[in-house]
């Protein structure tokens, strides 16, 4: 069965992740701040298919919620309405845009990790290394050569699992990382490997280099 | 189909003073060559010369005759709209009626801190401020209320513009929330777009949409686009030419921490960044308006402090070589 999919977030990021999620055949619900006609003209152009509601409401119908709104708009997420879902966060501390933020600024650990304690929920975090242009212009069949990669990095193997179809599901090669710090390779300034667009072998030697071993399965 | 410039004055290794002179010579140059625009940008960083665009255009607006002038953008979340109308009706006077304003959000956020604003302000601020904007160029006097500034009660706004209305265009980059905005508002969209401009066109339907359904005649609805731009005299000239300062320039950025790798900048120029001979250009702004609709492009034409010398042989054959054969074609 389809994973019913929730995306909190109807910017840059969360309306490709929408449409995708429609394109890969499944229940998706779109959340997003603002005027509610605002939200339904924009689903209705850039996410047809998916269904706006509000934030609370897109969670709890959900299997999968995927937070992409602003970090500095992180108390925004219903945190209560996430509970018993597997969450993904595909989010990145970037201060040009959000301005310094005390949480994240000068942390030594996955900017995952701190949502994470900030939400109350366990997070699987993927989908943050590419630009939301590029996800919206590289997904490809499975077995394609040109098929890119994506990281997916959680301590929950079911939750884990659960990432992997989706992210496969939408048209992209699944790389599993375990545990969730891990992650921390994919975030703006850790390595090459954020915004490079890499294909699967591309990524594992990448990851080889910097001494970080994909997960053999999910555990 | 109109075609212009726009530069935020990277400051490079020249004084300030040299670079503001290099900048009014480009501007002088770019209007006896019959470029239709020149935008300035407005920036509070070391790298960046130009924080008060409002000053240089006017200075340009002396030595030159039809070129308009305009921001790319005036950071309106931490200006205050009624003096912003005010500079730029002044200059509109002063340049025969040449003035032009592109209000939006910035790629940064210092100007928060050093006029006193929360970030966490960021989207009401930028949303009351462009609605005063609009209505202050619409008419005075203005009474108005919000939250982000004192009222205005039947308060008059002079000089007025030499223009009929001064135009406010709305620059957006991808939130599609901004387009709803622009369309609603029934202002002129400017779209910033870097390499493919497929993914735009979500934007400028948004944007199509929102003002139809606020009731605003859709022909008086104007579209532009803009990024980074270099020409040279061959594809893979161009290309070696401008790599390194645009790698240094992108390096500012965090996802780039060592600057933009070699491989990663090629695949930028197949996607669509305008970095190429003046026939890969033109190709590529009459995409933009093949699949935007856009009536003018302007490009950033001195990324990542090239020296003043590249900055005009880039810019002489975007202004003899591209813009003509662009008008040409889309007329």
């Amino acid at each position: 069965m389809s994973a019913r999919v929730a995306v909190l977030g109807a910017g840059k990021v969360g309306t490709v992740l929408a449409r995708l999620s429609v394109a890969a055949g499944r229940p998706t619900a779109i959340a997003g701040s603002g005027d509610p006609s605002d939200l339904g003209l924009i689903v209705d152009v850039l996410a047809p298919g998916a269904v706006p509601m509000r934030g609370a409401e897109a969670a709890a119908q959900a299997d999968i919620v995927i937070v992409a709104v602003p970090l500095a708009r992180l108390e925004t997420v219903p945190s209560a309405a996430l509970r018993g879902r597997v969450v993904v966060d595909a989010m990145n501390y970037w201060p040009p845009v959000d301005g310094v933020l005390p949480e994240w600024e000068g942390a030594t650990r996955s900017s995952s990790e701190i949502v994470r304690e900030i939400l109350g929920v366990d997070v699987v975090k993927s989908f943050n290394h590419m630009g939301y242009h590029e996800l919206d212009a590289w997904t490809r069949p499975s077995g394609a050569p040109d098929r890119r990669a994506l990281a997916v990095a959680g301590d929950d193997g079911a939750a884990m699992t659960a990432v992997t179809e989706l992210v496969d599901a939408m048209g992209f090669d699944p790389v599993p990382l375990h545990p969730l710090s891990t992650g921390r390779v994919l975030q703006p300034g850790s390595s090459d490997i954020f915004g490079a667009d890499l294909t699967r072998a591309e990524l594992l030697s990448t990851l080889d280099a910097l001494g970080v071993a994909p997960a053999t399965a999910c555990p | 189909m109109e075609l212009g410039i726009y530069t935020f004055g990277d400051t490079g290794t020249v004084t300030t003073r040299q670079r503001l002179a290099d900048l009014v010579a480009q501007a002088r140059y770019a209007d006896e060559a019959g470029l239709d625009v020149i935008a300035l940008g407005e920036h509070h960083r070391a790298d960046f010369t130009l924080s008060a665009p409002e000053i240089v255009l006017a200075a340009i607006s002396s030595v030159t005759k039809r070129i308009r002038l305009s921001t790319a953008v005036t950071v309106l979340s931490t200006a205050d709209p009624v003096r912003v109308y005010q500079q730029f009706a002044t200059l509109d006077q002063l340049s025969g009626g040449r003035a032009e304003i592109i209000a939006g959000r910035g790629a940064f956020t210092e100007s928060f801190g050093l006029f006193g604003y929360d970030l966490r302000e960021y989207e009401v601020l930028f949303d009351e401020k462009l609605r005063l904007l609009l209505e202050v160029a619409r008419s005075s006097p203005v009474t108005w209320q919000g939250r982000t500034r004192p009222p205005l009660s039947d308060a008059v706004v002079t000089p007025r513009a030499l223009q009929p209305v001064l135009p406010v265009w709305v620059g957006v980059g991808g939130t599609p929330q901004s387009a709803v905005r622009a369309g609603r508002l029934g202002a002129p969209m400017f779209v910033a777009i870097f390499t493919d401009p497929a993914p735009a066109r979500g934007m400028v339907e948004l944007y199509r949409r929102a003002a139809s359904s606020a009731g605003h005649d859709p022909a008086g609805l104007r579209v532009g686009s803009g990024g980074h731009m270099y020409v040279g005299r061959t594809s893979q000239g161009a290309r070696d030419e401008f790599y390194p300062y645009y790698a240094e320039y992108l390096g500012k950025l965090p996802q780039f921490p060592g600057g933009m790798p070699r491989e990663v900048y090629d695949q930028w120029i197949r996607a669509g960044l305008l970095v190429g001979s003046p026939q890969e250009v033109i190709d590529k702004i009459m995409n933009h308006r093949e699949l935007l609709g856009i009536s003018r492009y302007v490009g950033q034409f001195d990324v990542g402090g090239m020296p003043a010398g590249m900055v005009d042989k880039s810019l002489e054959l975007f202004a003899t070589e591209v813009a003509p054969v662009v008008r040409k074609e889309s007329a």
